[in-house]
């Protein structure tokens, strides 16, 4: 339920521009914390090749699962457990909600020199 | 001033300019109100993120980049194409992607900045007028060494330090020194672009001299007291892979190059090696210094962490290698990559007149020891008020157990996906 939700609102955000300035600085606010993700996970979540995983679209309570694990060491990682530590739960739930509610899709690649 | 008139027309013909931004200040022959413009000088890891994600968040904003070069190479990885680990094509890519997105490219150089006047003139001549200017123009290097000076010694004795030509150059060097060849690496004091890199070169190096040329020899020639990333793992690599072929040497300051000699003046000695490679110090690119954005130490550029704007200039905003490193952050292409997002979301909300929301952003660095194997290093960032920068918080991050072939499929998934974030 809650992905269907939260692309409802950001439609609604693109339809009435400023009239919600908070929701859209709240929004605005989970996509900038999400986006030091995506250096590893692909812009929105969205991985090249898989590796590391894709996060688009995933369920928002198995994420937020996933990431407290790592942070309390319960879930063995090469480097996530190190990562997860850096953030609060609060901000967790906020980045695991954040890719929950993005769509799937191929992730972009660069093009070839010269092309 | 025709690039102005053209994207005005193109503004019209797009019908952008619906969100009703606030008027910006009209100076010269800027757009009209609702088309504020960002400009982006420098298309490495930080620059081409900003421009990217300036465009992506608010596709209302004209975002120009300015890069000299049609092409974008990855400095991470390229140490792998010095052993013959990797090649140039595979880390070399264009910028169609951000052309895609509806970034505009402008192939030229940044000459100069007017901050007063919110205008950059480029080398052939044109004038781009600017609403806010980010600056992502890397590092150049300090001209300290005399025996460096003319080109011929240049050409002779190569840094491979920024991606490209030198990179090739370098590895020809490699594979033209004879078996039982010296390859001597010097160090420059920190910081300086990369942490790690200098002795993940020297993993790749030996890699490439144990499989090629087993009777070689490495000397590294560090103006720090120790390794300054990852010494545990990289010694493990070095007393054991490589156990005999590297001479390290902690504290050897450089005097001079004689690069006809193909020798390196220390402070109390003088070394001999059939490659020389010296990383000479740095400094914020060229344009910072002339912009007047160098703040700190004659190199460094000072800023707020929660915009990334100068502390020197207003409205001019610089990011990854130039700026003066907040406490414990590496210059490297994932900070760089951060930056570019952090200021972007910055860049937007000042244009538009929204709250802007302290940045948390996170390093994340891999180094390859051999082929196959990798090992990493990260860090997370969060802006601490009371101290007025990013801080790195306790407790979190670190470094890998050991190198593992696990690692090194992460640290090329790691690549394929930064350089899709940055470029794509």
């Amino acid at each position: 339920m809650k992905a269907p939700f939260a692309h409802t609102i950001t439609l609604c955000l693109v339809v009435a521009g400023h009239a919600v300035p908070g929701f859209a600085q709240d929004q605005n606010a989970a996509r900038d914390l999400a986006a030091s993700c995506f250096t590893c996970h692909g812009t929105n979540g969205n991985s090249v090749g898989n590796v590391p995983p894709s996060l688009a679209g995933r369920d928002r309570d198995e994420l937020v699962q996933m990431l407290k694990d790592f942070k309390a060491g319960k879930r063995s990682a090469t480097i996530m457990h190190q990562q997860a530590k850096g953030y609060t739960d609060e901000q967790l739930e906020t980045i695991a909600a954040y890719f929950a509610a993005q769509k799937p899709a191929p992730a972009r690649i660069p093009s070839k020199a010269g092309s | 001033m025709a690039i102005d008139r053209r994207d005005f027309l193109k503004w019209i013909s797009a019908g952008a300019g619906i969100a009703a931004l606030p008027a910006c200040e009209t100076t010269g022959s800027r757009a009209q109100p609702g088309s504020a413009r960002v400009v982006v000088i420098g298309g490495g890891y930080g620059g081409a993120t900003a421009a990217k994600y300036v465009k992506m968040w608010a596709p209302d904003i004209d975002v120009v980049l300015v890069e000299r070069s049609d092409r974008f190479i990855s400095c991470p990885l390229s140490n792998l194409v010095l052993a013959g680990n990797t090649t140039m094509q595979e880390i070399t890519m264009g910028y169609d992607g951000l052309r895609s997105r509806g970034v505009r490219i402008i192939r030229d150089e940044a000459e100069a900045i007017d901050a007063d006047k919110r205008q950059v003139r480029l080398a052939r001549g044109d004038v781009l007028n600017y609403d806010r200017l980010i600056v992502s123009p890397g590092i150049d290097f300090l001209d300290t060494i005399p025996g460096l000076r003319s080109p011929q010694a240049r050409e002779r004795v190569l840094h491979a330090w920024k991606a490209g030509e030198q990179t090739v150059a370098l590895r020809k060097q490699l594979e033209a020194m004879p078996d039982g060849g010296v390859y001597v690496l010097h160090i420059p004091l920190g910081p300086y672009r990369c942490p790690p890199g200098p002795y993940e070169r020297v993993c790749q190096v030996a890699d490439y001299f144990k499989r090629a040329k087993p009777r070689s020899k490495i000397l590294v020639l560090d103006t720090n007291p120790d390794i300054v990333s990852k010494p545990g793992l990289f010694k493990a690599e070095w007393n054991g892979p490589y156990k005999g072929m590297i001479d390290y040497r902690p504290n050897s300051e450089l005097e001079d190059v004689d690069a006809k000699g193909m020798t390196l003046k220390l402070t109390f000695d003088s070394v001999k090696g059939d490659v020389l490679n010296v990383i000479p110090p740095h400094r914020a690119a060229d344009i910072a210094q002339k912009a007047g954005l160098i703040t700190t130490n004659d190199r460094w550029c000072n800023l707020d962490w929660t915009t990334g704007e100068s502390l020197a200039v207003k409205g001019i905003h610089v990011l990854g290698d130039a700026t003066l490193s907040a406490p414990a952050m590496p210059k490297s292409a994932s900070m760089a990559n951060q930056h570019g997002k952090f200021c972007a979301a910055a860049v937007i909300a000042l244009i538009k007149g929204q709250a802007v929301t302290p940045p948390v952003i996170m390093n994340t660095c891999y180094s390859f020891v051999s082929r196959t194997s990798a090992m990493h290093v990260t860090s997370i960032h969060q802006y601490d008020p009371a101290q007025k920068t990013l801080v790195p918080v306790k407790g979190a991050g670190g470094i890998s157990d050991k190198s593992s072939e696990l690692e090194g499929t992460f640290a090329w998934g790691w690549a394929r996906n930064i350089w899709s974030d940055t470029l794509a």
